[in-house]
């Protein structure tokens, strides 16, 4: 079980308050993702959460259990940190073996989980080697192993994959989804890489100044964005948000629409602009269009084998049925 | 800065290096030379080669009971060094890993008090050692030599484990392990080297310690550098057998030192140096 | 990683050390401010008295104080003169790409491992002795008088044998600087056509700027206490010829057992090792973030 529900959280370092007075309900085994930029506090929330930092106000329930003061050793909750935080002097079975030794888990019983856990990580050839000699990805994975042998009633995840490459973050993030759906364990889960959000995410927590801007599926925070800062948060390219006549025209003072909800053609259309920078990557084509009279540089996103380019002139259709409005205070207008 | 230059202009840089480093080295090479002579032929002029007779070590051993001071120095060095070391590792790994907003000012503080001139608190130390009965005593002086280097330890000390990530603390506090399993399993192991290079140090620095050694000492608890100085005037000591004393009396250390040449930067610059 | 728990164990832990050293620091220099106003004789069996200032007038008063305090002085700044241009220059020499530097390394170090009293006797009697000496036989070899070293240059004599000492430590923590300093940069200032002295002066000496501030810093505190070297050699003499401030203090409390004008002299080097200490720690804090 690894219910959280955090009522009223408040954390200040000395006069700063980083997180104000903060609810938030996690189910059993749902996959949440906190997102936000960098110093908005998603990294403190889970060390409250973990409790390797202490609140300054409000309570942590595990399981509608008080844990606000218990110490992170009896949360039952694992992490994994973004340096890994690996036991550097022990082998990668030492490592994997710790939590179950402080928990005085019998050898046997260790032993099958540490194979277990190997075999899942594709780690078997590796447990008596030192973290010293393993990859980045190699790491990771004894760090998942070690948090994985505890089974624990959540795993929380700093930033996992950010100091992996490219390439290495994609099939990790895929293993973490698969592990998230075998294990159907809770899982709390930092980043801000907006990919890794919307595809490994049951739900999505945006923060911003330690305050929840939105909490929603990924699908609700890109349909129906809350206000400006997640809309302009939540997909990538970032959405065009247009302010002036063009937004007045739809009675709001801001609009929104997305790169892929843009029509565009060479000969006729609602905004007519001039094709600056384009971005050809074969699947898709990116295209940022300038002098179209609106108040800032229009990103579209159009077939992979369109044949427009630089200093053509075109012509921009917004979906009407995906344009997003905002009021001046940047809330949504339903 | 690996540049590829001319063989010869590396001769010479070679011949110019070790010129300079053997007449540094000289007067404890001839030293050893002399330790390794007769009485005559260590006064019989300049000469490298010695006819290798160990008779001058004989007589120091014999002669001068040369193995109590000896043992003095092992006992008062290795002593204060773990006094310190058991005074230092909690107070480091609390600054290290639990800082608060005076654990610089507090570091400092440390600091300034090695600054201290020995010879300013000379009279009351020595009153009160001599009206406690402390003096000439192995206890009192390896307390005292605990005392003058513990800032040293404690910064050297905090410095080694500040290099230790605090994540992967964290990570044991994670995995169930309870304060004294993350000390035993975690720190320790992890920080073995920085307090076995400390220890090092401190030792070198104990052994070598003669002021208070010289000032607090006459016969039962004399360490080598206080037994060393009182052959100031060579009577019965002549240049042969002052020699081997003097061998013996270094060599230990000297062995010791080459091994600690970067924890020596660190240690004696506080870590301004690494 | 600051909760609760931690934090007031934490206070736990570094309670000892801070006691102790407080102690250490506070009871002794209580005790030699209060002496310093007293009038304590060891050997007057009256008993100690009020003295206010007299000991520090006594002090003052006295000509062996001032040469005293010259006498540090110039043991200081010879000393750092040598350490310092010849621990660059050998440090330079050392970094240069040449054969076995491992061991000339050890060699240039082991100085700094010989105990002090050990170094002054190697110095008394195998070098500087006037008729056992090498320098004796060196000037015998050449036809000249030997020198009485000990009797005619008693201070430059120690300030030869601390320098030989402390020649190591400004050496290797130069050495280390230098070997921090980025080749690329060397590099780059050579493509951009500076000569190596150019080099020298606009980058490696910034570069070592604070690795000789150290060394000068931490040396002084180690020079200002310059004792068993004194005592095996010289004695302080003749006169008060090769005395420093230490060693006059020494004499005072333990030859004279002047308990009272011991102390006042303590006091005083406190002082001048305070105005040291300030500088050093504003170097050393620095580095602490
Ligand atoms: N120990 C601390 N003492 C004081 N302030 C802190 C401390 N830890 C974090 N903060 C402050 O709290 C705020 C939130 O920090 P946090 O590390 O949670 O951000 P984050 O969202 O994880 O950022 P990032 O994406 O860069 O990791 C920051 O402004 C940070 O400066
Ligand atoms: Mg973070």
């Amino acid at each position: 079980m690894g219910r959280i529900t955090l009522e009223n959280v408040t954390k200040r370092f000395g006069d700063v308050e980083v997180i104000p007075p903060l609810n938030l309900d996690i189910e059993d085994g749902e996959f949440v993702v906190f997102v936000g930029p960098s110093g908005c506090g998603k990294s403190t929330l889970l060390r409250l959460i973990a409790g390797l930092e202490d609140t300054s106000g409000g309570q942590i329930l595990i399981d509608g259990n008080d844990a606000t003061d218990t110490p992170p050793a009896r949360r039952g909750l694992a992490m994994v940190f973004q340096s890994y935080a690996l036991y550097p002097h022990m082998s990668v079975r030492k490592n994997i073996a710790f939590p179950m030794r402080m928990a005085n888990v019998d050898q046997a019983e260790q032993d099958r989980r540490i194979a277990a856990a190997a075999a899942a990580l594709n780690l078997t050839d590796y447990l008596d080697r030192r973290p010293g000699q393993l990859s980045g990805g190699q790491r990771q994975r004894v760090a998942i192993g070690r948090a994985i042998v505890r089974e624990p009633a959540a795993f929380l995840f700093d930033e996992p994959l950010s100091n992996l490459d490219a390439a290495l973050r994609v099939g990790m993030r895929l293993e973490i989804s698969e592990l998230h759906q075998r294990l159907k364990t809770t899982m709390i889960y930092v980043t801000h890489d907006q990919v890794e959000a919307m595809t490994m995410a049951d739900k999505i927590v945006v923060l911003r100044a330690g305050h929840i801007e939105q909490v929603g599926s990924p699908m609700d925070l890109y349909r129906t964005p809350r206000n400006l800062f997640v809309a302009g948060f939540i997909g990538s390219p970032k959405m065009n948000l247009i302010t002036g006549p063009a937004a007045a025209d739809h009675d709001a003072t801001t609009i929104g629409v997305r790169p892929e909800h843009i029509k565009v053609s060479a000969t006729e259309g609602t905004w007519k602009g001039r094709i600056g920078v384009s971005e050809h990557l074969g699947s898709d084509t990116f295209f940022y269009i300038e002098d179209t009279g609106l108040s800032e540089t229009i990103t579209v996103r159009a077939g992979g084998e369109i044949d427009l380019h630089h200093g053509d002139t075109v012509w921009l259709t917004p979906d009407p049925t995906k344009i997003h409005r905002f009021d001046a205070q940047g809330d949504r207008i339903a | 800065m690996a540049r590829a230059v001319s063989t010869r202009t590396r001769i010479g840089y070679t011949a110019a290096a070790w010129f300079v480093a053997l007449l540094i080295f000289f007067p404890i090479l001839y030293t050893i030379i002399t330790s390794l002579k007769t009485e005559q032929e260590a006064i019989s002029g300049f000469s490298l080669i010695p006819s290798f007779t160990l008779s001058s070590f004989e007589a120091v051993q014999t002669q001068n009971d040369y193995w109590k001071p000896f043992t003095n120095s092992v006992i008062l060095s290795v002593g204060s060094t773990i006094l310190a070391l058991i005074v230092a590792i909690p107070a480091a790994w609390a600054m290290a890993f639990s800082p608060t907003k005076n654990t610089k000012n507090i570091l400092m503080w440390m600091l300034s008090t090695k600054m201290m001139p020995a010879v300013a608190v000379l009279v009351p130390i020595y009153l009160i050692f001599l009206r406690t009965g402390l003096m000439d005593t192995r206890i009192g002086l390896t307390v005292m030599l605990m005392l003058i280097n513990l800032p040293i330890v404690v910064w050297m000390l905090y410095t080694y484990f500040r290099e230790i990530p605090g994540e992967i603390l964290e990570a044991a506090r994670m995995d169930g392990a309870s304060l004294k399993d993350e000390i035993l399993y975690v720190l320790t192991p992890m920080a073995v080297p920085g307090i076995a290079s400390t220890m090092l140090l401190n030792v070198i620095l104990a052994w070598n310690e003669a002021f208070w050694t010289i000032q607090l000492t006459t016969t039962n608890a004399a360490p080598l550098s206080a037994f060393i100085a009182s052959f100031s005037s060579p009577q019965g000591l002549f240049w042969a057998k002052l020699s081997a004393a003097s061998v013996m009396a270094i060599a230990p250390i000297l062995i010791m030192g080459w091994f600690s040449q970067k924890q020596l930067v660190r240690g004696l610059t506080f870590g301004a140096v690494k | 990683m600051a909760t609760r728990q931690t934090a007031s164990l934490a206070r736990l832990m570094r309670a000892p050390a801070i006691i102790l050293l407080l102690i250490w620091m506070i009871v002794p220099l209580g005790m030699t401010l209060y002496y310093s106003f007293l009038n304590y004789n060891l050997l007057n069996p009256t008993g100690t008295s009020w003295a206010g200032w007299f000991n520090y007038q006594y002090f003052y008063s006295d000509p062996a104080f001032f040469d005293a305090i010259w006498n540090t002085l110039a043991l200081v700044l010879g000393v750092l003169t040598i350490t310092v241009v010849g621990g660059i220059a050998i440090a330079l020499l050392i970094d240069k790409p040449i054969f076995g530097q491992g061991i000339v390394r050890i060699l240039v170090i082991s100085p700094f491992f010989v105990m002090p009293p050990v170094a002054a006797l190697i110095w008394k009697n195998m070098i500087m002795h006037p008729s056992y000496g090498v320098f004796a036989d060196i000037a015998r070899f050449f036809g000249a008088q030997p020198v009485d070293w000990f009797a005619q240059f008693p201070l430059t004599s120690i300030i030869i044998i601390v320098a030989w000492q402390w020649l190591p430590f400004a050496t290797l923590i130069l050495l280390t600087a230098l070997q921090s300093l980025d080749g690329e940069q060397m590099e780059a200032a050579e493509m951009d056509g500076a000569g190596s002295l150019s080099r020298f002066i606009h980058l490696t000496l910034p570069h070592m700027a604070r690795a000789i501030t150290v060394v000068i810093l931490i040396q002084t505190i180690f020079l200002l206490g310059i004792y068993a070297e004194i005592l095996v050699t010289t004695n302080g003499g003749p006169g008060n010829a090769s005395t420093n401030l230490t060693y006059l203090i020494y004499r005072a409390a333990r030859l004279n057992f002047d308990i009272g004008g011991a102390a006042a002299g303590g006091i005083i080097a406190v002082i001048l090792a305070n105005i040291v200490a300030v500088f050093l720690m504003r170097a050393v804090g620095k580095n602490l973030d």
